[in-house]
């Protein structure tokens, strides 16, 4: 069995569903080019933040390499799209969110739990039966 | 407490409505009292910043927790900051009535 993965720390969503090329030569191809959340935050954190690897995988709460990887293939991606005028869209990914979402068992209702709350259950049933979901 | 439920309609057989900030009218239930009270949303037809406007009227009528389909990126954060509860139902044949007795 392969080692789990690790879920990468992203401080903030990407602000956007996709990118999409337009006045494309050839016709917009099929297909799409899928951006993780934690790619995303890696490009931001390295090229916008202008950080250096070490810093950024701090952040993001995985190790140097690790980082370097997740950068490495959104970098690959983003290049993929535009050179073949592919459309981007971002995608959930291995993130996890500074803010988290639960998931009740019994309702399938998806809520937060405000700090000030501090009985972890699911407010539309009342189920003790909640998990936290990948938002 | 207070909760806010986007509605279709204003009255209790109403079915809910999947959106936050374009719902048509707003079902505010005060668990405390019992009391159910129908506000129309004026910002259902806005042009933009419906989500903020909708939030922000939601942090002014002190509801504590808010029932809707989904919310945007920028209600979202906003709720979260004011420590109001979330709640994403993902079925709009539930009417008004049903999520009320459900939470009571």
């Amino acid at each position: 069995m392969p080692r789990r993965r690790r879920a990468r720390k992203v401080v903030e969503p990407p602000s956007f569903k996709g990118y999409r090329p337009y006045g494309t030569i050839n016709g917009r191809r099929e297909g799409r080019v899928e951006l993780h959340y934690e790619e995303y935050e890696a490009i931001k954190l390295a090229d916008y933040d202008l950080m250096n690897h070490q810093e950024a995988s701090g952040i993001m709460d995985v190790s140097r390499a690790t980082f370097a990887r997740v950068y490495e293939t959104a970098r690959r991606k983003i290049a993929k799209a535009l050179v073949e005028g592919k459309e981007i869209v971002s995608v959930y990914g291995n993130a996890h969110l500074e803010n988290d979402w639960f998931e009740c068992d019994d309702c399938n209702s998806k809520f937060t739990i405000p700090n000030e709350l501090l009985d972890k259950i699911c407010p539309l049933c009342k189920s003790l039966s909640i998990k936290t979901i990948l938002h | 407490m207070k909760t806010l439920i986007t509605s279709k309609g204003d009255s209790t057989d109403s079915f809910f409505d999947l959106r936050f900030g374009r719902g048509k009218y707003f079902c505010i239930y005060d668990s405390e009292t019992g009391k159910i009270e129908f506000i129309e949303n004026l910002n259902a037809d806005a042009q933009g910043g419906a989500g903020t406007k909708t939030a922000e009227k939601v942090i002014e009528l002190g509801v504590k927790k808010v029932i809707s389909g989904d919310f945007g990126p920028k209600a979202k954060d906003l709720l979260m900051k004011f420590g109001i509860q979330m709640v994403m139902i993902n079925d709009s044949n539930k009417t008004i009535m049903e999520i009320i007795k459900s939470l009571s």
